[in-house]
């Protein structure tokens, strides 16, 4: 049961990590110019809406988190709803919390915007996914010890590792290289993606290494 | 002897502090000296003699003067574009007429850094590269005892006469016939400096008994350090300069005679950068114009104006003549005077060179082929032959002696980075010893003891001890009696000496025993169970790497230009570590309330093992610990429970504003900032009223805890610095009626509250007063331990030092401060000043951490002394790891621009930890001894 269902979460991951290289080697066949670092906006859009896309599919193939009760269609979409409403206030949050950090107020806004519509997608996006609009579930499993499957423990991986990623992708920026990708905010999206690309290789083998000591309970 | 924690730290820091002051002295190389400065001076040099016999040429005076009569004005921070550019066309109309008509020969001069004006003039007339240890004393200004321009002046008859900047007068003491100086240190005054200078003018110009006039205008650089070079000010200062030269030209063609022309030389010390200081080295601050106006013709160094003037060169400079202005005298004068610069160089240069290399220097060898072709030649004129063939080999000749000139002069400027390698290396050694017995000694001192065995006894009758000391002072004997260049170390007297090696052997002995000790403990007992570092939680986390990361990025030029940015980095990690701790307890603690004491358990646990991996042993303050988490879980309320849960964020936005007060650094410090918006005249009204805002805010957060006396008192003084800043113009004073009155009397006001002045020196620093005590709101409900706070402390105390405007470049150091109050200056208050108000922000967290701590007292009784432990601690890492990454790097290309300056920085923060660790014991033990009694 266990190696089986570690065996899925590899695959799903694989899956997005190859869905995120191909939205760097497909795009420049359809259109004349495009590179990650001379058109990085594009990039920005391109990979974050594949990205969502691939995780919302493989959430609706996989279902990760079987709920056994019968959910009435209104609810669904009051549910879906309040997912929108989640995600943006993810995106504004990310916003806000690059600009604490330092990112120009006013200019390049749509950078700054899109970096962390990016960084949503790779963190808050799986945990609509995963959790569904429930912030004490969230809590639950970004506190210690709180996983209670592989799924959630894959998810708590790649999402430190993405914000890990974006946080050390900063620090060249003030290195005098004048090399093209130090321009704001490629260095941090960059960094974000390796990370998630990252944490989702990492997952499955932490996991798989680790199964003995993985004893989740149950609700 | 055993000894408290703090007590160790600081007396660990003292002694950091004294290898730290044993690095510097040794680093920051003594600027090459020509050995006995002018005593020993000989005859100036004959002309090469020619080969044949019975040919002497009988010229071995230095050549007559060019000029008759020269005027020099030495416009302060006057930058290259002032007078080139846009500006220059369009405020100094006849200056840039003179540089396009050509009667002028114009340069744009490089000044070596550091641009401070002393150190500058310094090199002006003595033509040597400044050292770097100047900066230090450019506020003060011994007399200049090298050899210079103005010596040789005044020795040779000529009559100096000097109006400005009174550091000349201090530099020439009695070289001057007349002379009156202007003192640079009210800076806000921008006109009455300058009017000081230009009322002697009309009376000197008619006179004729002068030789040499020296002018030094201050006002654009006052004008410069105010506001900025693109404020609306220096317009009509450069107008003003301008008109100045018009009248000094005009007057010295109408009284050119015939035999010899006037010579007008306007020059700058240095330039300003982009914010208008100076001091760096930066394109503006580096690039300064310098003309040479004259009717006879059409770099600033030592050696044209004493060529000009007639006079040996000084024995110090290190420059070369600036061609053009000696070219269209005939080809004997000409090769004579770049044959006595060359003479010169090589003879400074072989001053400063050991033996063997003394002939196999290329400049030198090219300089000897030079001197003999020389001769030959003077051979060929004395016999009186061909012209044509004279010129063009004397033209060969001249081409030799340029050549030699420059390879000289630039091996003699690589000398200059000779560092004292032995001086270094003592001072590395002690401040590595400190940072390992720091180490070493972390879970001792940080026990709930806090206590720390010195083994100092066993090591001081030990073998090991003497002969550690034996086989260093041998190694000293050996080092001083073979070095030959300069060493610091060496000249302290023997007894210094050995004072300084017995510390070395003692501090070598104590690593070795708690080595020694620790080997023996964990061999012993394995009762600790090995702690993993998962059982870290992420502050800790957060710390060590935060730490590293900083330390490591000392490494990179552009990460220390840009300190600020890795701290603000830093704080903000920080503050979004802790409101994820907040949130964590206040939502897990309340949801799971079945759960409840698990939880309180499970976190219980987690300070437990956190304390465990520090040894600390809370045994006797576990069950009141935990009894108070419980019962402040359950009594928060909910508004408490928001502000603490707020306050991370609030925090955040503050430290956004405050980020955007001042930029600094050097890739971004052009951006407009909300200081200089501040600043700028048009938006006075709201800079007064944020004061005020300010001001009043500080009272009534401070004044809850006062008595009725204090509370007065304070409120007088916060009125007082208001009406200081009125007075001298950054704000509007409400009622604005003869403010010449007001003023003086708030000069005497301002004597008694200089500190406070000093504190508030932006309106930044009263806002940090404000957030210091809303942080308090976030320590409370975290039960943070000492040695977390401390950091925390700490790195908000680095995060506020960029904040205020500070950088790693001398040029931000505020020397204004350093004059708040004082009626002329005066050295060590003025010091204390400057370092006061450039250190304000660790300096005000360190004082916050102090209160905080002995409030925190009743709790852990030891916290006092965990904190000044960390407080050294977290000083002489980087300090230990930057020293020896500086001595590594000391041949970069960097090294006096970014790693110098950066190096001073440190020390000084050392000298002022010290300072604040040795107050921490201090109260520390004042508080030990009431609660004794």
């Amino acid at each position: 049961m266990k190696e089986a269902e570690i065996r899925r979460l590899l695959a799903a991951n694989l899956l997005c990590v190859f869905t995120v290289i191909l939205t760097v080697v497909v795009p420049p066949f359809f259109w004349d110019g495009f590179t990650v670092l001379g058109t990085h906006l594009a990039w920005l859009c391109v990979c974050s809406v594949c990205v969502s896309t691939l995780n919302i599919i493989l959430h609706l193939v996989l279902k990760p988190n079987l709920s056994p009760k019968r959910i009435s269609f209104a609810h669904k979409i009051s549910r879906f709803l309040k997912c929108c409403v989640y995600f943006f206030m993810s995106c504004i949050l990310f916003h806000a919390i690059i600009v604490l950090y330092g990112a120009p107020l006013i200019e390049s806004v749509t950078e700054t915007f899109l970096f962390a519509v990016l960084l949503s997608t790779f963190t808050t996006l799986q945990c609509l996914c995963m959790l569904g609009p429930n912030l004490q579930a969230w809590i639950r499993v970004f506190s210690k010890n709180g996983a209670t499957s592989i799924w959630e423990s894959s998810l708590q991986i790649t999402t430190i590792c993405s914000i890990f990623g974006a946080w050390f992708g900063a620090f060249p920026i003030p290195l005098d290289w004048d090399q093209p990708w130090q321009v704001w905010p490629i260095s941090c999206s960059l960094g974000a993606t390796f990370g998630y690309v990252a944490g989702l290789i990492i997952a499955p083998l932490w996991i798989h290494w680790n199964r003995k000591q993985l004893t989740y309970k149950s609700r | 002897m055993r000894l408290r924690s703090g007590v160790f730290a600081s007396s660990c820091l003292l002694m950091e502090a004294l290898g730290v002051a044993l690095f510097l002295r040794g680093f920051f190389p003594v600027p090459i000296r020509s050995l006995s400065r002018r005593e020993v001076r000989g005859d100036p040099p004959a002309e090469p003699a020619p080969s044949g016999p019975g040919m002497v040429s009988n010229w071995t005076k230095i050549p007559p003067p060019l000029f008759k009569k020269v005027v020099i004005v030495l416009i302060d921070a006057l930058r290259d574009d002032f007078v080139f550019g846009s500006k220059g066309k369009q405020f100094m109309p006849y200056t840039a007429q003179a540089v396009e008509k050509g009667t002028s020969y114009s340069f744009i001069a490089e000044a070596k850094p550091p641009t401070v004006t002393m150190p500058r003039i310094k090199a002006l007339m003595t033509g040597s590269i400044p050292g770097f240890i100047d900066v230090i004393m450019n506020l003060n200004s011994p007399a200049l005892l090298d050899d210079n321009l103005i010596w040789q002046a005044k020795t040779s008859g000529k009559r100096i006469i000097f109006y400005g900047d009174d550091t000349w007068v201090k530099l020439f003491p009695k070289y001057f016939v007349e002379y009156d100086g202007t003192t640079s240190f009210f800076v806000s005054d921008f006109t009455e400096v300058d009017n000081n200078v230009t009322r002697h003018l009309d009376r000197v110009l008619k006179r004729e008994d002068w030789d040499l006039l020296i002018l030094h205008y201050l006002g654009l650089d006052h004008i410069g350090h105010m506001t900025g070079p693109n404020s609306p000010l220096v317009g009509p200062k450069l107008n003003e300069m301008d008109n100045i030269l018009k009248k000094i030209h005009t007057s010295l063609i109408s009284k050119e005679e015939a035999s010899l022309p006037n010579l007008l030389v306007v020059c700058g010390d240095h330039g300003m950068s982009e914010t208008g200081s100076h001091g760096g080295s930066s394109e503006g601050e580096v690039r300064t114009p310098l003309l040479f106006i004259s009717s006879a013709f059409e770099k600033r160094s030592a050696s044209t104006l004493a060529v000009c003037l007639g006079l040996p060169i000084p024995r110090n400079s290190v420059g070369k003549l600036i061609w053009p202005v000696v070219g269209g005298k005939t080809m004997r004068e000409q090769l004579r005077f770049v044959h006595l610069n060359g003479f010169q160089l090589s003879r400074l240069l072989q001053e400063n060179t050991p033996v063997y290399e003394k002939e196999s220097d290329p400049g030198y060898e090219h300089f000897k082929i030079a001197e003999k072709s020389h001769g030959n030649w003077i051979k060929l004129y004395l016999e009186g032959n061909n012209s044509e063939i004279l010129l063009n080999f004397g033209k060969k000749i001249l081409k030799q002696y340029l050549e030699a000139l420059k390879t000289l002069s630039s091996s003699l400027s690589k000398q200059v980075a000779q560092y004292d390698v032995y001086s270094m290396l003592v001072g590395a050694v002690i401040i590595m010893e400190v940072l390992l017995l720091l180490l070493l000694s972390i879970p001792k001192a940080l026990s709930s003891r806090a206590e720390f065995e010195v083994p100092l006894s066993p090591p001081l009758f030990s073998l090991l001890f003497y002969l550690i000391c034996l086989v260093l002072c041998a190694v000293h004997v050996i080092v001083c009696t073979s070095a030959e260049s300069l060493c610091y170390f060496c000249s302290l007297s023997w007894l210094t000496a050995v004072g300084v090696i017995m510390l070395i052997s003692v501090l070598m002995c104590g690593i070795l025993s708690t080595i020694a000790r620790v080997f023996e403990n964990s061999r012993l007992p394995l009762k600790n169970p090995v702690v993993s570092s998962s059982n870290w939680s992420e502050i800790d986390l957060l710390i060590v790497t935060g730490t590293l990361v900083h330390v490591l990025s000392l490494g990179a030029s552009s990460f220390i230009e840009e300190e600020h940015q890795t701290w603000y980095f830093l704080i903000n990690t920080l503050c979004l570590v802790l409101c994820q701790e907040l949130c964590r307890n206040n939502f897990l603690l309340k949801e799971w309330d079945p759960q409840h004491s698990t939880a309180v358990k499970r976190n219980f646990d987690r300070i437990g093992e956190v304390s465990e991996c520090k040894n600390i042993d809370m045994l006797g303050t576990r069950n009141s610990k935990l009894g108070k988490t419980t019962s402040s879980a359950e009594f928060i309320k909910d508004s408490d429970k928001w502000i603490s849960l707020a306050s991370p964020w609030i925090i955040l936005i503050c430290c956004r504003l405050l980020r955007s007060l001042n930029q600094t650094g050097v890739q971004w410090a052009h951006r407009p900032d909300f200081g200089h918006w501040l600043t700028s005249s048009e938006h006075k009204s709201e800079l007064s009223f944020l004061a005020a805002v300010s001001l009043l805010m500080v009272f009534f957060l401070v004044q809850r805890r006062c008595s009725l006396v204090s509370k007065i008192a304070m409120a007088l003084g916060l009125l007082g610095v208001y009406s200081y800043r009125a007075a001298i113009g950054n704000v509007i004073f409400p009622w604005q009626h003869d403010s010449q009155d007001i003023s003086k009397n708030l000069k005497n006001v301002c004597n008694y509250k200089e500190k406070c002045a000093g504190i508030i020196q932006h309106i930044c620093t009263s806002v940090q007063l404000y957030k210091t005590i809303m942080t308090k709101y976030i320590w409370r409900p975290l039960n943070c331990d000492a040695t977390q706070i401390t950091i925390m402390h700490y790195w908000f105390g680095q995060a506020f030092f960029y904040f205020q405007g500070n950088s790693n470049g001398l040029a931000t150091v505020d020397v204004t401060a350093g004059f708040v109050g004082l009626e002329s200056y005066l050295e060590i208050p003025a010091v204390f000043l400057t370092a006061f108000a450039t250190y304000a922000g660790p300096l005000l967290w360190a004082i916050h951490l102090l209160c905080y701590l002995s409030s925190e007292d009743s709790r852990n009784s030891v916290a006092v002394s965990h904190g000044s432990f960390c407080y050294a601690l977290m000083r002489s890492i980087p300090v230990a790891i930057y020293i020896v990454l500086v001595t590594g790097l000391r041949y970069h290309l960097f090294i006096w621009s970014v790693f110098s300056p950066k190096l001073l920085y440190e020390g000084v923060h050392v000298f002022i930890t010290t300072a604040i660790c040795l107050f921490f014991t201090a109260m520390d033990q004042n508080h030990s001894h009431k609660v004794q009694d």
